[in-house]
């Protein structure tokens, strides 16, 4: 178990969030779609330029940047 | 009294499909004041009962972030509707919860309509709806929006919560241990001072206050500024308090403990699960395709050119009809009315502005019924997924692709819908950059003045330099928003944070109510505004009139020349019609007259006000290249680009010729001693780039919500225009390429 940046994640890999470090806007979107510590996600690919990334939360598709990746840790 | 209800939910819950399903053509759509949101209200008949419905824009939270959100909110506060029925995703609960659970801690009588349950059940997700409901204390009706499943159900439970008129109570979730006990003083303090409570429960402006919610705030200070002020302090302890002990914010707990608080709700059995939950869904195979790292840009590429190119090419044939419906009533007009100043506006003014302008409509409605399909495919956000990160160099959006390209981006589209195609991106400012820049692509009406331009001064490289116009036209565009949003148009970039929701087959009926309820939006403006400046433009060409001292040289001269031709000749002339062939003798006297009408028709032309700002802008536009016959074509071509053309005619004393047909503009064009290939670019680049046509420039107005960045517009893209003609010309002068 170690806990990783969400950028840093491979394709399919799954993991548990454990902490959003961002606040305000881009902070409150984050959390509004469900991504809060325990919530658990998985990477689902990149777009063809690598970024953003798509990922499964709970029951839905979630694509992001990757510098709002940047923000969530995940344990892996 | 009549009925109130609003449908509220998550974008992408089929939230707008139900209310589609209950409204049909009985909804109309407007704008909430001020924002750019769209307003549908309709109406419903329940048991001889006339319900008026609001279908409230979709959104995740209820914070002030988005217009969205802030337009929703303010709806269920200040209209109190009776009830508030919550359409939420069954396939995709937990997420959805989180809207529904704000709505109750705001003490609004909510029900749910738990929609997409055949979706769910596909998915393997079986959901035990009544214990949801007792759990929530909130009655729930299973929907299938898309069939109209459960809809009489769910109004019926709506309007029985309406007809009880119960004071709801608001519910209170704890927040932990910290922030419970802060709520709690900050309730006692609101309560004591009926700090904003007539229209808010304590709580949750307690709540709000913890959050940093700015339009509460806001609010709290001019009603009670020492109040206000004493909780924002309060605030402050807490949220350091928090950073040092828990190392979070008050509005990240608040937030766990939301989600914390449906996840025990679904514990208790409410959802069965089938399958494992990171089982790939179909959508997500299709994904698999459709994104992939090569197959997906070229399919996207396929599916965006193949839109644009139906768009063109059918909406070409109702456009034709439009314009031969348009020209055969400017022809009788012409033939009922007497000559005069009347018939000359209501030709060239009212006739002339109105059909331009509808016969944008067929292109309009194709666009958006195409876009409508993309969107409600689910394809629409994959496509923003492939192309952000390109265009959030340039501080846009993966969204932006689709105005560009339908604006012109592939030669030939037009900036009218294309600026309407923004409504697809959801924030603001990358919208208003991408509405502000999308009006550089070459469009259809810039395609005749290129066309003439190209085939007179550069008939060898012609496909070449029309590809490198093209590539300008997109650096420009580009360019310019990113300069857009370095400056006046500056800030943070949106969050992308975007929902890829699942593929489904979009419904008919949503499409065909889509697409009308914009088309209609627009033919309004064109019978009102777009009328009143198509008669003023057409003024501009007309007035001052010649003195009469003039008109009556001209006619002078006229008869000078009728008095050389014997009387037989000037009878033959007068009396021809279409198929009769003249005479030499009787030829020479046309042509003559002819000349001496072109001249007369150039000399009003250079005195109107237009032709005095052509003129008196010939001091400035010496650094282009531009004479006064050019200037005055460019004004005309405010009206549309390739008036541009038929004004040169004019200007150049060729009478009325037609953009189709400009050979013999481009003839003397070639001879003339002001024109050479340095001067024919630097038109080409101005006519690019320059202000966008009065249509767009309206369609901005009415997008982005505000007169200023109509006038912003045509002031910004004319000063680019100017400054990029100038380098042309100077360039070409320094480089001796004038050939003069």
């Amino acid at each position: 178990m170690a806990i990783i940046n969400m950028r840093k994640m491979k394709k399919n890999q799954s993991g548990i969030i454990t902490a959003i470090k961002v606040n305000g806007e881009l902070g409150r979107r984050i959390r509004d779609m469900g991504l809060v510590p325990g919530t658990e996600i998985m990477i689902q690919g990149r777009a063809p330029l690598y970024d953003p990334v798509s990922i499964r939360v709970m029951d839905f598709k979630l694509a992001l940047r990757n510098s709002e990746a940047d923000y969530i840790d995940v344990e892996v | 009294m009549e009925l109130m209800l609003a449908l509220a939910g998550n974008p992408n819950s089929g939230k707008t499909t139900l209310f589609n399903e209950l409204t049909g053509s009985r909804q109309h759509v407007g704008n909430y004041p001020g924002v750019t949101v769209e307003k549908k209200e309709g109406e419903y008949k329940y048991n001889g009962q006339k319900i008026a419905i609001t279908d409230l824009p979709g959104t995740y939270s209820l914070t002030a972030y988005s217009e969205e959100e802030v337009v929703a909110r303010d709806f269920l506060v200040n209209k109190r509707p009776d009830t508030v029925v919550n359409i939420v995703d069954a396939s995709n609960l937990e997420r959805n919860l989180y809207l529904t659970v704000q709505f109750l801690e705001l003490g609004i009588p909510v029900c749910i309509a738990l929609n997409m349950i055949d979706v769910a059940k596909d998915r393997g997700l079986i959901i035990d709806d009544e214990k949801l409901s007792s759990l929530m204390g909130i009655p729930i009706v299973p929907t299938i929006a898309r069939s109209g499943k459960g809809k009489k159900e769910i109004i019926a439970a709506a309007v029985k919560i309406a007809k009880e008129g119960k004071k709801r109570e608001s519910l209170q979730i704890s927040y932990g241990d910290d922030l419970d006990n802060i709520l709690l003083e900050f309730e006692k303090k609101i309560q004591a001072n009926n700090f904003m409570t007539d229209i808010y429960p304590a709580r949750w402006i307690a709540l709000k206050y913890l959050e940093k919610d700015n339009q509460i705030i806001d609010k709290g200070r001019l009603e009670n500024s020492r109040l206000s002020l004493s909780l924002e302090e309060d605030t402050k302890k807490i949220t350091e308090h928090l950073g040092k002990t828990l190392d979070t914010y008050p509005e990240a707990m608040i937030a766990d403990y939301r989600y914390g608080f449906i996840k025990s709700i679904l514990k208790q059995g409410v959802i069965e699960r089938k399958y494992d939950h990171n089982r790939l869904y179909a959508s997500d195979q299709i994904d698999k395709v459709l994104t992939h790292r090569l197959l997906g840009p070229l399919i996207m590429l396929t599916i965006l050119m193949g839109l644009y190119h139906i768009t063109f090419t059918y909406g070409a044939i109702p456009m034709g009809w439009l314009e031969s419906f348009f020209g055969l009533l400017g022809d009788t007009v012409s033939r009922l009315l007497p000559d005069g100043l009347f018939k000359s506006m209501i030709i060239s003014g009212v006739i002339d502005g109105v059909g331009g302008v509808l016969g944008f409509v067929p292109l309009i409605m194709l666009m958006f019924f195409g876009i409508a399909i993309l969107e409600d495919s689910g394809y629409l956000s994959r496509v923003a997924y492939m192309l952000d990160r390109v265009f959030k160099i340039f501080g846009l959006h993966g969204n932006s692709v689709m105005p560009f390209i339908v604006s012109g981006g592939i030669a030939g589209g037009c900036a009218v819908p294309g600026i309407m195609a923004t409504r697809t991106l959801k924030s603001r400012k990358e919208r208003l950059a991408t509405m502000l820049t999308a009006p550089f692509m070459n469009c259809g009406a810039k395609l005749p003045v290129m066309a003439l331009l190209i085939g007179t001064f550069f008939s060898e490289n012609s496909a070449f330099l029309m590809f490198m116009l093209t590539l300008l036209s997109w650096a420009g565009a580009l360019i310019a928003a990113k300069i857009l949003r370095m400056t006046i148009i500056s800030g943070k970039e949106t969050p992308f944070v975007l929902e890829l929701p699942p593929y489904r087959w979009p419904t008919l009926k949503g499409l065909l109510i889509h697409t009308w309820e914009r088309s209609w939006q627009y033919i309004k403006k064109a019978g009102t505004v777009i009328l009143g400046i198509s008669i003023i433009i057409w003024a501009m060409m007309t007035f001052p009139q010649m003195p009469t001292s003039k008109i009556e040289e001209f006619k002078q001269k006229r008869e000078l020349v009728y008095s050389s031709f014997p009387a037989p000749v000037i009878k033959e002339l007068k009396s021809k019609d279409e198929d009769s062939i003249l005479s030499e003798k009787a030829q020479e006297l046309g042509i003559q007259i002819l000349k001496i009408n072109n001249t007369e028709s150039e000399e009003k032309l250079k005195n109107s006000i237009a032709g005095r700002i052509g003129t008196s802008l010939e001091s400035i536009t010496r650094f282009t290249g531009f004479d006064w016959r050019t200037n005055i074509a460019l004004v005309g071509g405010f009206a549309a680009k390739e008036v541009v053309i038929s004004t040169l005619g004019t200007a150049y004393s060729l009478g009325e010729i037609d953009s189709e047909d400009s050979a013999s503009l481009g003839e003397i064009l070639a001879k003339s001693p002001h024109w050479n290939p340095v001067v024919a670019l630097s038109l080409i680049v101005f006519t690019m780039f320059y202000a966008p046509c009065f249509v767009a420039v309206v369609v901005i107005i009415k997008e982005s919500g505000s007169w200023k960045w109509g006038a912003f517009s045509i002031i910004f893209n004319t000063v680019i225009a100017f400054i990029l003609s100038i380098i042309i010309f100077q360039g070409g002068l320094f480089l001796n390429l004038t050939g003069g």
